[in-house]
């Protein structure tokens, strides 16, 4: 047991994976709704999308920390090789995400000073989603690892391809947080969001096209999983798929429907991971270091097992309810 | 969220000087350059430690406070309990938000500022770490949103069972924490797999339960517990101070009088009991606490003030008193001790931080000491509403609690160097390969970020402090407000109203 068990290893590979999903789908659309809050008139507007989001986001923000402190205690090599590669990135959407949290808190107890948390919110919100996408794309171009450290240099996380999939990040945040005012809220933050919503998803299908050319030739293996035979037969569903959910997207767009675009928006981040899954799995830093390899001892991860397994169904439970609390229409002052 | 690796500030190790070779200046730029990141390494963790561990150690403090008033208030039925409660549970919400936000930090700084540490010793401090996550996790997305919102949704009873539930919580979170950093300070029970990770031998119970743990944990809550009193005794100081002469002002200056009277000769007598564990333990930390650099065969002074010297190996200009060390350490006047000259030169903490911090702490506990007698003097005399002099005492005396305890922290983490993890891993094989420039431009961000966000956040519960406590103190704020998804109804309906 002193040395990494491949089953539990898969199965924390799982949490992680789960944890960091649940974090972009309900941290998403806060961050979404901070980037696209300078186009939304000062007033109640601005009142009304923050509201819509002021019961959930920090709960929602907590699953960052899980993946954090989750990635150290169950993988410890990929958590000491990521963290320092991507030094800056982390430390810009460390600080982001405070300037967000504060914002949120200090917007409405200090209204003399609302257009400067105001600002606060978006450039945290922006940072932190910017930097979000810059390391994944980070991580997906592959990291330069010697022994058990990382082995590059300060600007290697800063690439055209890591820009390009940080603002495609910020586009699918943006979107996602459109789309969820577009069904949260009504009046004319709702036409806003409508509005919006609508030259951001073709941004967005644009966005994944681009990154999803670009990724098989960052990394020779990459090519082979997607387009080795017979593999393409199942890799190709991805893009199949993604072509569907964006055609139903752009239908319920223009069909002016208010939940289905969230969770239209929703499926396409899914077939997103799906896709970045074939590209890395099993690997945790892709081409160089399997979860298998990174996993901490059987004994280790056996123990946060059994806490994992009592405490995460009641989190998600009491989180399943808040939302269910929170089902309406957010009005001025608040939820209905 | 931990306290661990380096915190001290301002310290060149020993052992970081002794391995520039004058000879060969690439080498010894080199080193000059890795000794600077490592600085600064430490400089930014302890920053973002210190920072984060002031919202955490007031939360614990105040968890049970509220837990203690709602409990009374239900057995009393006198508003004016609810009403303090509600009027700390205000403040509670911002603090614990605080605490959440620079919490987040401190579960990335581990990586990019400690990476190998972070790969070796992940397998036994990384699930210490994860429970204490998931603990704080449980607790925000359960019983605190209750805690703030729900006395109407639930009645009084469930509401506060959650209050014990959030109360509990923290010292859980607490329990989990400092296992992690007495692993590290006095570590037991590990071995080393084919990867050189350090990975439990004997079971969880042993990395748990090491030997300064029962100390430290018992020391930390007792602090977090005395730092609430005084800031809680500060407040009412304030209001009776400005004429706000009133039955919730009383009722708490006078609760928080008894926790100083009655709690911090405790943890005076605590504190001397981990001092004699860490003798044990850890006998380099507690000769710099006192400024042993040389041995004693006919015991050991103890020394009040002075300027230790640690190049010329003494303490200068001191002040001390005979063999009082040898009583307090060994409770003989003429029993022996050890100095720093008896260790290895490159085992040495850094002496003037350790003796300094350690005295701030001390200095300040006796002068809350001073203060729980003097309003016992006042009670007996019935001054204890009028006396001005105890009063601004009290004030003076409210942050004293975040201050010793840093200074605590302090102390027993620059004790442990040149130890990430004592005698077994050196701070400097720890630290990330990350260049000097790196690290110190993100500490720098983290300061003005950290300064700009926390001081506002700071201020506001400084002008909530700022009104008394009203009879009939409201249950919310009328805003729309949050805690980790649990419904604010209430908040709502006064949103609306």
């Amino acid at each position: 047991m002193i040395e990494p068990d491949p089953t539990l290893a898969l199965i924390w590979a799982c949490i992680i994976a789960f944890a960091i999903a649940a974090y972009v789908f309900m941290d998403g659309f806060d961050l979404g709704i901070g980037i696209l809050f300078p186009f939304f008139p000062v007033g109640k507007e601005r009142d009304q999308a923050m509201n819509a989001i002021a019961p959930v986001w920090d709960g929602n923000e907590t699953w960052l920390v899980m993946g954090g402190g989750g990635l150290l205690a169950a993988f410890p090599l990929a958590y000491s090789i990521i963290l320092p590669a991507l030094y800056p990135p982390i430390i810009a959407m460390l600080l982001g995400l405070v300037f967000r949290g504060v914002a949120f808190e200090f917007r409405w107890r200090d209204p003399r000073h609302r257009p400067v948390w105001d600002v606060a919110f978006f450039v945290g919100s922006t940072v932190a989603a910017l930097s979000q996408g810059m390391i994944l794309g980070a991580l997906l171009q592959g990291i330069h690892v010697e022994g058990r450290a990382y082995a590059g240099g300060w600007w290697d996380w800063l690439t055209p391809f890591t820009v390009l999939a940080g603002l495609s990040l910020v586009i699918g945040y943006a979107l996602l947080g459109a789309c969820f005012l577009l069904w949260k809220t009504e009046g004319l933050v709702h036409e806003d969001a409508r509005r919006h919503a609508r030259y951001l998803a073709p941004l967005l299908v644009l966005a994944i096209g681009a990154v999803s050319l670009a990724t098989p030739f960052l990394q020779g293996h990459y090519y082979r999983r997607w387009f080795a035979w017979p593999n393409v037969l199942a890799t190709a569903q991805v893009p199949l798929l993604v072509i569907i959910v964006a055609g139903l997207l752009f239908w319920s767009l223009a069909k002016g429907r208010e939940r289905a675009p969230f969770f239209l928006t929703m499926a396409l981040f899914l077939l997103s991971m799906a896709g970045l899954a074939v590209s890395i799995f099993p690997d945790v830093i892709p081409g160089r270091v399997s979860i298998y390899e990174a996993a901490a001892p059987g004994v280790s991860q056996g123990f946060m097992l059994v806490g994992a397994v009592i405490l995460i169904p009641v989190i998600l439970a009491y989180t399943g309810w808040a939302y269910w609390v929170f089902r309406g229409k957010v009005g001025e002052a608040g939820y209905h | 969220m931990s306290l661990a690796a380096g915190v001290d500030a301002n310290f060149v190790s020993p052992v970081y000087v002794d391995v520039s070779p004058s000879g060969n200046n690439a080498k010894g730029l080199q080193a000059m350059h890795d000794e600077a990141a490592l600085l600064l390494a430490r400089s930014q963790f302890a920053f973002t430690l210190v920072f984060h561990f002031i919202f955490p150690s007031f939360t614990i403090g105040l968890a049970s406070y509220l837990a203690v008033l709602e409990g009374l208030w239900l057995r009393t039925r006198q508003t004016l309990y609810l009403d303090l409660f509600r009027y700390w549970a205000k403040i509670f919400a911002i603090n614990f938000a605080m605490g959440v936000v620079s919490g987040i930090v401190m579960s990335y700084q581990f990586g990019t500022n400690w990476s190998v540490f972070s790969d070796r010793a992940g397998p036994i401090v990384g699930p210490l770490m994860a429970y204490e996550v998931l603990t704080a996790f449980f607790l925000e997305a359960g019983f605190l949103g209750v805690m703030i919102f729900g006395m109407k949704k639930v009645g009084p009873g469930l509401h506060f069972f959650a209050t014990c539930m959030v109360a509990l919580g923290t010292c859980i979170s607490a329990f989990w924490i400092i296992a992690a950093n007495s692993w590290m300070q006095t570590p037991q029970g590990w071995t080393l797999n084919s990867a050189h990770q350090f990975v439990p031998s004997h079971g969880w119970p042993t990395v748990i339960f090491t030997p300064s743990f029962p100390y430290r944990l018992i020391h930390t809550l007792i602090a977090s517990f005395l730092t609430t009193a005084l800031v809680v005794g500060a407040v009412g100081a304030w209001h009776l101070i400005r004429g706000n002469d009133t039955p919730q002002v009383r009722k708490m200056f006078s609760m928080a009088m008894w926790m100083a009277a009655l709690v911090a000769p405790v943890q005076i007598l605590v504190g001397d009991q981990h001092g004699l564990n860490t003798l044990e333990h850890q006998p380099a930390k507690v000769l710099a606490m006192e400024g042993d650099y040389r041995p004693s065969p006919d015991g050991a002074p103890l020394i009040l003030f002075g300027l230790p010297d640690s190049a010329g190996a003494q303490v200068k200009a001191k002040i001390e008193i005979p063999h009082a060390g040898s009583l307090i350490l060994r409770h003989d006047p003429h029993a022996p001790l050890q100095g720093l000259t008896d260790l290895p030169r490159n085992e040495w903490p850094p002496v003037p931080i350790v003796f300094w911090s350690f005295r701030i702490m001390v200095g300040l506990a006796t002068l809350m000491l001073l203060l729980g007698l003097g309003s016992l003097w006042a009670r007996v005399r019935g001054q204890l509403y009028s006396w001005g002099l105890l009063h601004r005492l009290a004030l003076v005396m409210g942050p004293a609690g975040f201050v010793a305890t840093t200074a605590g922290w302090v102390t027993t983490e620059v004790g442990r160097q040149p130890y990430t993890i004592y005698h077994v891993m050196t701070t400097a094989e720890s630290v990330s390969p990350i260049a000097a420039p790196g690290v110190g431009v993100s500490l720098v961000a983290f300061a003005i970020v950290y300064f700009a966000a926390f001081s506002a956040g700071i201020g506001y519960i400084l002008r909530l402090m700022a009104h008394p406590p009203a009879t009939g103190e409201p249950d919310h704020p009328d805003q729309p407000i949050h805690a980790a998804g649990i419904t604010p109804a209430p908040a709502i309906e006064g949103g609306r109203a």
